[in-house]
C-alpha cells in the first residue's frame, strides 16, 4: 500500500485534471441540456423535433463512440476545439488551453452526451408540475418564457434537481474514459502509469484510485440527500 | 346589458379529440355584459366549449372571433388576447409556490408592466372584494377551497379583463364553500361583466344567467333565457337533463 504515500503526487495530479474536467464538463452539460429542455418542452413543432432528436442521438449512443468522434471527428473537420481556450478559464484550467487538443475533445464529447441526460432530467421536474399551472399562467396572458421563468421552472427544480445530481454522478465517473482519448493524466490514467511502466500491483493503486472518485462523487450524494430531506420537510 | 356588437362569436365551432366529435357545429354569440350559464350532462363539450374561446383548446374548424378580432395563433398576439379573458378553473390553479398577493400582482407585472406598488394596491382591493385581503400573505395551500377559488377570481380581475371564463368553478368545493364563491360571481354579474360559466348549479344559473345554454353530446341543443329554459325545455334532451337533477 506504500504506493499511495510514495506516490501521492501521481494520484493528485489525477484526481485535479479529473475535478477538472468534471466541474467544465457539469456546468457545460447543464447550460446545453436546459438548452436542449427548452427545445423539447416549446410550443414551436420544428424546434421540439431538434430536442427530442438531440436527446435520442446522445442518449443512446455509448460514450466511447461519441468521445470517437470528437477525437477523430473534429480533427478531420479541421478544428482543434480552439474556441474552448476561453480567455480567464483556460488559466484557471489549464489543460484547457494546451496546444494538445485532447482534453477539449474529450470536454465536448462528455457534454454532448451528459447534456442529453441533463434534459431528460430537467423534463421530467417540469413533467412534475401540473399541468393546471402552466395553464393558469397562459391565461392570464404570460409568455412561455415568462411561463417557464415565472411558474414552471421555479416549482420544477425540486423534482430535478436529485435526478440531476445521478446524472452529474454517472458524469464523474463517466469521465474515467478520457484516458483512452489521448487524454494523459487523468485520475483513472494514473493506474496505466504506476501499473504499467512503473510495476506497483495493480489493486493498492486501484484503491487509491476509488478514493480519488469517491472524494468526488461522495459528498454530492450527500448534498443531494440533504436537499432531499429538506424538500420533505417544506412539504 | 346587451349592447351593440356581440363580445364573444364561435361560428360553426367543431372538434375532436381523436374520434370524439367533441363541438359539433357550436355557433353562439355573446354579448358585452351578458351572462351566459352552460349547462349540460358531463362528456357533453361544455368544458372544451368554454376553453376554446381563449384558446387553451385549438379547435379544428369553425371561428371564432373576441372583440372582433379573429382568435390568433400561438403567440404574442394569442397572450395578449388571453391578458384580456379571465379564466377561472375547476381546479383553481393558483401559482402553489407564491403567496395569494403575488398570484394577483404577477400577471399586471409581468403581462401589463404595471409598477408592483400599483399591481399591489388593485390587487389588495380585489382581494378585499372577494372577502380575503387578510390572507394575502399566505400560500395557497393554506387556505380554504373557497378562499383559493376567491383568490383565483381575484387573480383574473386583476388583469381587467373583457370577459370571465368559469370552467366549473364550484365543482370541486365542499357544499359548505359553494356559497361564497357563487356570491363573488353574482356580485361581478350584476356589475356587468361578460361570462361565461360552465356549472351545475342550477340556482346560479336562475339568478344570475341572462341566457342558459344546454350541450349534449357536443351540440348546442338550447339556448334561451334561465326562466323559460327551467319552466319549459323545448328538447327532449334538456326535459331528460333537468328531471334528474331537479328531483332531488
Amino acid at each position: 500500500m506504500s504506493v499511495l504515500i510514495d506516490k501521492f503526487d501521481v494520484f493528485a495530479g489525477g484526481f485535479w485534471l479529473t475535478l477538472q474536467i468534471c466541474v467544465l464538463a457539469a456546468i457545460g452539460a447543464l447550460i446545453l441540456g436546459a438548452v436542449v429542455a427548452v427545445l423539447r418542452i416549446s410550443p414551436v413543432p420544428p424546434l421540439r423535433a431538434v430536442g427530442t432528436a438531440y436527446v435520442n442521438t446522445f442518449r443512446n449512443l455509448p460514450l466511447t463512440v461519441v468521445m470517437f468522434f470528437a477525437a477523430f471527428g473534429l480533427p478531420a473537420l479541421g478544428s482543434n476545439a480552439d474556441f474552448l481556450r476561453i480567455p480567464v478559464l483556460d488559466s484557471l484550467f489549464n489543460r484547457l488551453g494546451t496546444d494538445l487538443p485532447y482534453f477539449r475533445f474529450a470536454l465536448i464529447a462528455l457534454v454532448l452526451y451528459t447534456a442529453a441526460f441533463v434534459c431528460e432530467a430537467l423534463r421530467s421536474g417540469v413533467n412534475a408540475v401540473p399541468a393546471g399551472q402552466a395553464e393558469a399562467a397562459r391565461s392570464l396572458g404570460l409568455t412561455f418564457g415568462q411561463n417557464l421563468r415565472y411558474v414552471v421552472l421555479p416549482q420544477s427544480w425540486k423534482a430535478s434537481i436529485v435526478p440531476l445530481g445521478s446524472v452529474i454522478i454517472a458524469m464523474i465517473k463517466n469521465s474515467a474514459l478520457i484516458g483512452f482519448f489521448g487524454v494523459v493524466g487523468d485520475l483513472s490514467a494514473t493506474a496505466d502509469q504506476l501499473t504499467g511502466a512503473e510495476g506497483y500491483a495493480f489493486i493498492p493503486v486501484a484503491i487509491g484510485i476509488s478514493i480519488g472518485y469517491l472524494i468526488m462523487t461522495v459528498p454530492l450524494g450527500a448534498l443531494l440527500d440533504r436537499i432531499e430531506k429538506r424538500q420533505a420537510v417544506a412539504r | 346589458m346587451t349592447t351593440g356588437e356581440p363580445l364573444i362569436v364561435l361560428d360553426s365551432v367543431n372538434k375532436w379529440f381523436g374520434p370524439l366529435h367533441v363541438l359539433d357545429e357550436v355557433s353562439l354569440s355573446v354579448g358585452r355584459g351578458e351572462v351566459v350559464v352552460v349547462i349540460g350532462p358531463s362528456g357533453s363539450g361544455k368544458s372544451t366549449l368554454c376553453r376554446t374561446i381563449n384558446r387553451l383548446e385549438p379547435i379544428n374548424s369553425g371561428a371564432i372571433t373576441f372583440d372582433g378580432q379573429p382568435l390568433p395563433a400561438e403567440g404574442k398576439a394569442l397572450a395578449k388576447l388571453r391578458s384580456e379573458v379571465g379564466m377561472v378553473f375547476q381546479s383553481f390553479n393558483l401559482f402553489a409556490h407564491k403567496t395569494i398577493l403575488e398570484n394577483v400582482t404577477l400577471g399586471p407585472i409581468k403581462v401589463r408592466k404595471e409598477k408592483p406598488a400599483v399591481a399591489r394596491e388593485r390587487a389588495m382591493a380585489l382581494l378585499d372584494r372577494v372577502g380575503i385581503a387578510n390572507q394575502a400573505d399566505k400560500f395557497p395551500a393554506q387556505l380554504s377551497g373557497g378562499q383559493q377559488q376567491r383568490a383565483a377570481i381575484a387573480r383574473a380581475l386583476a388583469m381587467q379583463p373583457k370577459a370571465m371564463l368559469f370552467d366549473e368553478p364550484t365543482s370541486a368545493l365542499d357544499p359548505e364553500m359553494v356559497g361564497e364563491v357563487l356570491d363573488v360571481m353574482t356580485s361581478l354579474a350584476s356589475d356587468g361583466m361578460t361570462m361565461v360559466v360552465v356549472t351545475h348549479e342550477m340556482g346560479f344559473a336562475r339568478h344570475a344567467a341572462n341566457r342558459v345554454i344546454f350541450m349534449a353530446d357536443g351540440q348546442l341543443v338550447e339556448d334561451a333565457p334561465p326562466a323559460e329554459f327551467f319552466a319549459n325545455p323545448r328538447s327532449e334532451r334538456a326535459k331528460d337533463f333537468l328531471s334528474k337533477i331537479l328531483t332531488h
